[in-house]
């Protein structure tokens, strides 16, 4: 009989993503099912999925799910954290959802170091909606709301939040990571355990920025989409931890 | 007295943001979570934060509320809607003040359509209980804890600057036992030995959102059966009666003390569920009265809920102080007196 | 019975606690109450008051138009309220602060030295106590036992000087304005 050596993590749904090829959710939907599993705590965890492409996280993602208004998934998870403290309460954003709209309610809860996980995705565009300039878009990049490319002088630079939340003295653990290969997706996965493990031990806010290809809005192929990430999406974000108070966290 | 009350009644989650005139409220629940070990309270950074904030603790089973002013009412639309839509109990304190835009911090009305219109976008509707004083105050906070659990939607009391600043004594019920309040079988707590949950607002498909938009419809119907109360004063008799919610209708009842010692027949119709609207009641008076005089401090809000339910039947009279003005007994005395020898003179001529 | 009562001066001259203090007492002495203090910007810095109705009934109103006494502590409020008083009513005004004294003849004026009468007491906290002991002897709206009563509500946990102090206030204004001087 033949050794089973891959099969579906248990906590992902029997359900077929509706992400484009090349899309980095479903990869990140995995790695954070896997999780849930490797550290047992899908049983006790509730996701705030966010609007935006992965507003239907719940389909794929077999926990508690309470879906959030737009930008406003870390004061959810804050009114849902503090009512049940020993569950796990992680949101699951998108660079328009956390990084423009809710700004305020993330920089917030990060400030008050609420013991929450925020799984932030940046791919750049907001997706759902059809390719628009996000908060994250490039200098020169192209959406649909930035003819000629993103133009400093008319519509701003990238925003790096993450930098801006390591400011806030209440949050505790934050990385910046990438799926565009099979070492950065080891990484990721890595980053979120630990973020979880953050969140187990107590110690309060943590973050994991995932860069991630957007091949349909980005109008490249996903080999195109995935080297553009490598090679101009981490010279303005470029991958590392950008804040650990937390140290060694078993 | 609404802060206390609330936690008698078992509020064990408190979001808010400083606005007055309703800052005492805030101040009285940061106190009263401190203490509670089940107890949360968080000073939010925005009126935003602090509905979405409650939405996650109503998630999480608890009986949660917050409070705000009326420009603090409107940044909260969203999240009443999502509550609206997700089901979700909740109880949300309107101080109304003066208005539109940044407006006053005097007692106004103003709010009444944001309120009892849904305010929020989508086809839904609040729940909306004005009390008229300060007992009042804390027994229908209590009642909108349970009707929020009870028909799973948020509760608006809507109250003004006067309610908010006013002390009156006030016989508190005896606390709720939490552990006997119903379960929550729909509530987020981790999928553990269950199948997993999920509170959503977003339908796609439209005959889903159809299906959704009659299931409320259903239940608000129900509502509106159920809880739609009205008080009144000295209308068995009246040629006149004057419709008044709040501080309004306090006022109101002063004028008409005034005028029955003067031997007018007049009675007042107070609505304490807003939405509902009373109309079957209204509709009943109208077989014996003539003339309504509406009084609002406003433009005249309610008055097109009294017309509606009235069918034409009557007639229907304003008298408005929109702006933080609050009239006297007096003025309203002297209104009612004018209008009720009208009454009497075309009654004569006839 | 229905009496309405207005407390005015400038913020920090202990005008609420005044009227505070008032709607405890009338509470514990059964009666139907309302405290309504002005609020807002007036509060900080510029005119303080509050309006203290107490009945035998339910009360309607809990503003005053025309009330039936006023305790005054500086003069923008006399100005503002003497034409206000009802005919027969009482005006309790601090006489170290406000030289004029009301030209309606239909009132009940009482002048107190309040700052003097403090400073024998060794003192300035006590002036709202030695006010509001003399307009509680003057009207007998309530008593000073109902006063004590409300503030030990108040002060619970603080000294017990600082309960003394206040009872001296309290009955030296008492005696000020029960000797008619």
């Amino acid at each position: 009989m033949a050794k089973k050596v891959f099969e579906r993590p248990k906590y992902l749904k029997k359900s077929v993503f509706h992400y484009c090829p090349g899309c980095g959710h479903s990869i990140i939907h995995r790695l954070v099912a896997e999780l849930l599993d490797e550290l047992d705590i899908g049983k006790k965890a509730i996701c705030v999925p966010p609007a935006g492409c992965a507003v239907l996280a719940y389909n794929y993602l077999d926990v508690d799910m309470g879906e959030a208004p737009h930008g406003r998934g870390a004061a959810v998870a804050t009114g849902l954290k503090r009512t049940l403290p020993d569950k796990i309460v992680f949101t699951y954003q998108g660079d328009g959802d956390i990084a423009a709209i809710g700004t305020a309610e993330t920089i917030h809860a990060a400030n008050r170091g609420e013991n929450i996980t925020v799984i932030f995705v940046n791919n750049g565009v907001y997706g759902m909606t059809g390719g628009q300039m996000a908060p994250t878009t490039l200098e020169g990049q192209n959406s649909t709301t930035t003819p000629g490319g993103r133009d400093p002088a008319r519509d701003g630079s990238p925003l790096d939040l993450s930098q801006m939340l390591a400011i806030a003295k209440g949050s505790v653990y934050i990385e910046r990571t990438a799926v565009n290969s099979p070492k950065n997706i080891r990484r990721t996965k890595r980053a979120i355990k630990k973020a979880f493990k953050v969140q187990m031990a107590g110690l309060g806010f943590s973050l994991v920025e995932v860069l991630s290809p957007c091949p349909t809005n980005w109008k490249m192929t996903p080999v195109d989409a995935a080297k553009w990430v490598e090679e101009h999406v981490t010279k303005i974000f470029p991958l590392k931890v950008i804040k650990d108070k937390a140290g060694k966290v078993t | 007295m609404i802060g206390e009350a609330a936690v008698r009644a078992g509020c064990r989650f408190y979001a808010g943001y400083p606005i007055t005139p309703q800052n005492e409220l805030t101040e009285y629940m940061a106190n009263a979570m401190a203490p509670l070990e089940d107890g949360t309270f968080v000073q939010a950074e925005s009126e935003l934060a602090a509905i979405n904030m409650v939405i996650g603790a109503s998630m999480a089973g608890a009986r949660a509320m917050t409070s705000s002013s009326s420009p603090g009412i409107s940044l909260k639309q969203e999240g009443i809607s999502y509550l609206a839509a997700q089901e979700l109990p909740a109880v949300i304190i309107n101080t109304m003040r003066g208005g539109p835009g940044l407006g006053n911090i005097a007692p106004s009305q103003g709010d009444y359509f944001q309120a009892t219109r849904g305010g929020g976008h989508g086809d839904y509707r609040t729940i909306v209980l004005a009390p008229a004083s300060g007992q009042e105050l804390a027994n229908l906070t209590m009642t909108a804890f349970d009707y929020a659990d009870n028909y799973r939607t948020p509760v608006m009391i809507l109250g003004d600057g006067m309610m908010g600043q006013m002390m009156e004594p006030v016989t508190f019920p005896d606390p709720v036992d939490l552990q006997k309040l119903s379960p929550k079988p729909w509530k987020l707590d981790g999928a553990d030995g269950r199948p997993s949950r999920v509170i959503l607002s977003l339908l796609l498909d439209t005959a889903k959102e159809e299906e959704h938009n009659w299931k409320l419809a259903r239940k608000y119907e129900t509502i509106a059966r159920e809880i739609a109360r009205a008080d009144t004063y000295m209308t068995q008799d009246a040629h006149l009666v004057v419709i008044a919610y709040g501080t309004a209708a306090r006022i109101a009842k002063g004028a008409i003390k005034r005028v029955r010692e003067i031997g007018l027949k007049v009675g007042l119709f107070r609505p304490v569920t807003l939405w509902p609207f009373p109309q079957r009641a209204i509709l009943e008076l109208s077989r014996f009265v003539k003339d309504f005089l509406v009084f609002e401090m406003s433009t005249g809000q309610m008055l097109e809920d009294v017309k509606l339910s009235l069918e034409g039947r009557s007639r229907v009279h304003f008298y408005g102080r929109p702006g933080g003005i609050i009239s006297t007994p007096d003025e309203i005395a002297k209104v009612i007196n004018s209008l009720y020898h009208r009454q009497r003179l075309e009654l004569e001529e006839e | 019975m229905t009496k309405k009562t207005i407390f005015s001066g400038f913020g920090g001259q202990g005008v609420l606690m005044m009227g505070y203090l008032l709607a405890l007492a009338a509470m514990k002495d059964g009666k139907e109450v309302t405290y309504l203090p002005a609020y807002g910007a007036e509060v900080r810095g510029g005119t303080a008051n509050c309006t203290v109705v107490v009945s035998d009934e339910e009360i309607f109103s809990p503003v005053a138009s025309s009330p039936d006494y006023a305790v005054i502590m500086n003069n923008p409020s006399l100005l503002k309220y003497e034409g206000m008083i009802r005919e027969g009513g009482v005006i309790v005004l601090n006489s170290n602060l406000i030289e004029r004294t009301p030209s309606r003849n239909d009132l009940d004026i009482v002048l107190v030295p309040a700052n003097d009468i403090a400073r024998e007491l060794g003192s300035d906290r006590t002036i709202n106590m030695i006010m509001l002991g003399a307009f509680v002897a003057k009207t007998g709206i309530t008593s000073l036992e109902s006063i004590m009563e409300g503030l030990s509500e108040i002060v619970k946990g603080k000294k017990p000087g600082v309960m003394k102090l206040n009872r001296k206030g309290l009955d030296r204004g008492r005696e000020f304005a029960l000797r008619g001087a």
